[in-house]
């Protein structure tokens, strides 16, 4: 990435697009500690997280999801989202181990809570299902699940509707939308464009790891530059 | 998992335990029940490690050892309260794990088994080297028997009321653990160690943390081994016993609390019966190893049910999805 000065206002919804290759991954991989930058900041809610380790950024409330889907398969679906809880709760190996009373109300506050997650997403009736064996689609959804059950306050969506149908697309928008009312900042890369320009308050476009342009959707749409880079063949179709 | 199940299922462990007291009157069968309890012990921690975090440790012996050999030297050199032998023995086998953990699993991949493939070979070598302390090759006796309440446990068959409900609390306490917050964490991490990262979970102290914790499970055997057999000599600490019990893992099956049971008792007996191929044991342990790797994957009970699940399909004419 090459000087790439870049602002989420909160409580937005934002949009990374640029062609294969751009940077958008690596963006994300930076933001949540999965690569360390060579140079420059990354500044969340005014402390700087460059170079932290991945957990630690979880911890501060920033959660993402995979290109490609990364469930844990031998756990059940309410399980995975269950994981999802670990930040907010405390119990130890030893406390795990002899299962005193206050670890059980925690796991059963962790049950619940997890179990609503799964209802906002409908999944609810999956709940006992290894994640192996979801469609694509809801292997989707559940990600983002176990993303939310996090309690994020930035949530990064890494091409989320890719593998999913038209019907499965237009629900995701309505859930990122949903999401964002309830106070919620998404950062989202998408090569689906309908999708991207429905939700997308503001877009920043990325080619060869340089921001390019940036802005409201519509003025990104006319940049001359984007449209050179980007936008050219495929926006028409 | 229901509270109900779970509860039949130690409820007939426990009757397991008194029908055996019930029926074995023989100290031989004592001897080697208690055997099969020491290894179900290393068994759990060691599937623990393997089967749930997904790292290997070719170095258990040396954590089995040296419980062993703490409780052994304190109480016979050194006159030490048998069971405050037993508790330092923990504290030496924690220790020893976290300093070989920290460095192994900052890394991603094998280092762990490397490391401690090493480690058990050096710990064997010292066992063997350090003549004061542990007596040598020829071993180191006059350990004293551990006793409750003022009652020797001095018998194969006292011992074995110690041993086995220590096995159960120690199958319960890991079942939990399985089952809890950080149970949850290291199943995660053995899937994905990036998507667990990303929920908050610090991979690397987790996957600390159950090494040491498997560690104690060692030391633990190590010390009621010691106090078992009166007498501990190197060659029950050797890097085939570390095989050995990664055998045990995966016959019981990876990830199955009550499958290390299993393993534990099946590859215990197994030699006992074999006795006359017994310069042959170490290429019996390997081919066991290789046909339940490549046959039965999943352990010896998961995996004839999946056989005969197999089987049943095929019959119907049904389609398998896996």
């Amino acid at each position: 990435m090459h000087r790439v000065t870049f602002g989420v206002p909160p409580g937005i919804i934002k949009a990374v697009i640029g062609p294969n290759g751009a940077g958008k991954t690596t963006l994300f991989n930076l933001i949540t500690g999965f690569l360390k930058p060579d140079h420059g900041q990354i500044i969340y809610q005014g402390e700087e997280i460059q170079g932290q380790a991945s957990y630690a950024v979880a911890e501060r409330g920033i959660a993402r999801t995979f290109q490609l889907v990364q469930l844990f398969d031998h756990m059940t679906v309410l399980e995975n989202v269950m994981v999802g809880r670990h930040r907010l709760s405390r119990a130890g190996l030893l406390s795990g181990a002899l299962r005193l009373p206050r670890t059980q109300k925690e796991e059963a506050a962790i049950r619940r809570k997890a179990e609503e997650t799964l209802e906002f997403v409908g999944l609810a009736d999956r709940a006992q299902q290894p994640a192996a064996i979801l469609p694509l689609g809801l292997k989707r959804l559940l990600e983002i699940a176990r993303a939310l059950a996090t309690e994020p306050e930035l949530l990064l969506l890494d091409e989320p509707a890719s593998g999913l149908d038209a019907i499965e697309t237009e629900r995701l928008g309505e859930m990122i939308l949903n999401l964002k009312n309830k106070g919620l900042t998404i950062l989202l890369v998408e090569h689906d464009m309908s999708l991207t320009m429905e939700v997308a308050e503001e877009i920043a476009v990325l080619n060869y790891g340089r921001l390019i342009a940036e802005g409201a959707p519509r003025e990104v749409q006319k940049n001359p530059e984007v449209i050179a880079a980007y936008l050219g063949t495929d926006w028409q179709a | 998992m229901t509270a109900r199940v779970l509860l039949n299922r130690w409820v007939l462990f426990a009757a397991g335990v008194l029908l055996i007291f019930g029926v074995v009157r023989n100290d031989y069968y004592y001897t080697l029940l208690n055997f099969i309890g020491i290894h179900t012990l290393l068994v759990v921690g060691l599937n623990l490690l393997m089967g749930y975090a997904g790292q290997i440790s070719l170095g258990h012996a040396a954590f089995f050892g040296l419980g062993a050999y703490t409780s052994g030297i304190l109480t016979a050199t050194y006159g030490f309260d048998p069971w405050l032998a037993m508790f330092l023995g923990l504290v030496v086998s924690g220790a020893a794990a976290f300093l070989i953990g920290v460095p192994a699993l900052k890394l991603r991949g094998y280092y762990l088994a490397m490391a401690t493939l090493g480690f058990g070979i050096i710990v064997y070598i010292v066992f063997n080297e350090a003549l004061s302390w542990t007596g040598g090759p020829s071993g180191l006796s006059g350990i004293p028997s551990l006793s409750l309440a003022g009652f020797p446990l001095n018998t194969p068959e006292r011992l074995y009321f110690l041993i086995w409900p220590t096995v159960g609390l120690v199958l319960a306490l890991s079942a939990n653990l399985v089952d809890s917050r950080l149970g949850r964490g290291l199943r995660a991490l053995h899937d994905s160690e990036a998507a667990a990262q990303s929920l908050g979970v610090n991979t690397a102290r987790l996957k600390l943390l159950i090494f040491i914790w498997s560690a104690l499970y060692a030391s633990l055997a190590g010390s009621l081994y010691a106090y078992a057999l009166n007498f501990i000599a190197p060659s029950s600490f050797t890097f085939m016993f570390s095989i050995k019990l990664v055998t045990m893992v995966v016959v019981g099956g990876m990830a199955s609390i009550w499958g290390s049971l299993l393993g534990a008792a099946v590859l215990t007996v197994l030699p006992e019966l074999l006795v006359f191929f017994h310069d042959y044991e170490i290429v019996i342990f390997g081919a066991i190893l290789m046909v339940v790797v490549i046959f039965l994957p999943r352990g010896l009970v998961r995996g004839i049910l999946d056989l005969w699940e197999f089987r049943r399909y095929k019959q119907e004419g049904g389609t398998i999805s896996v």
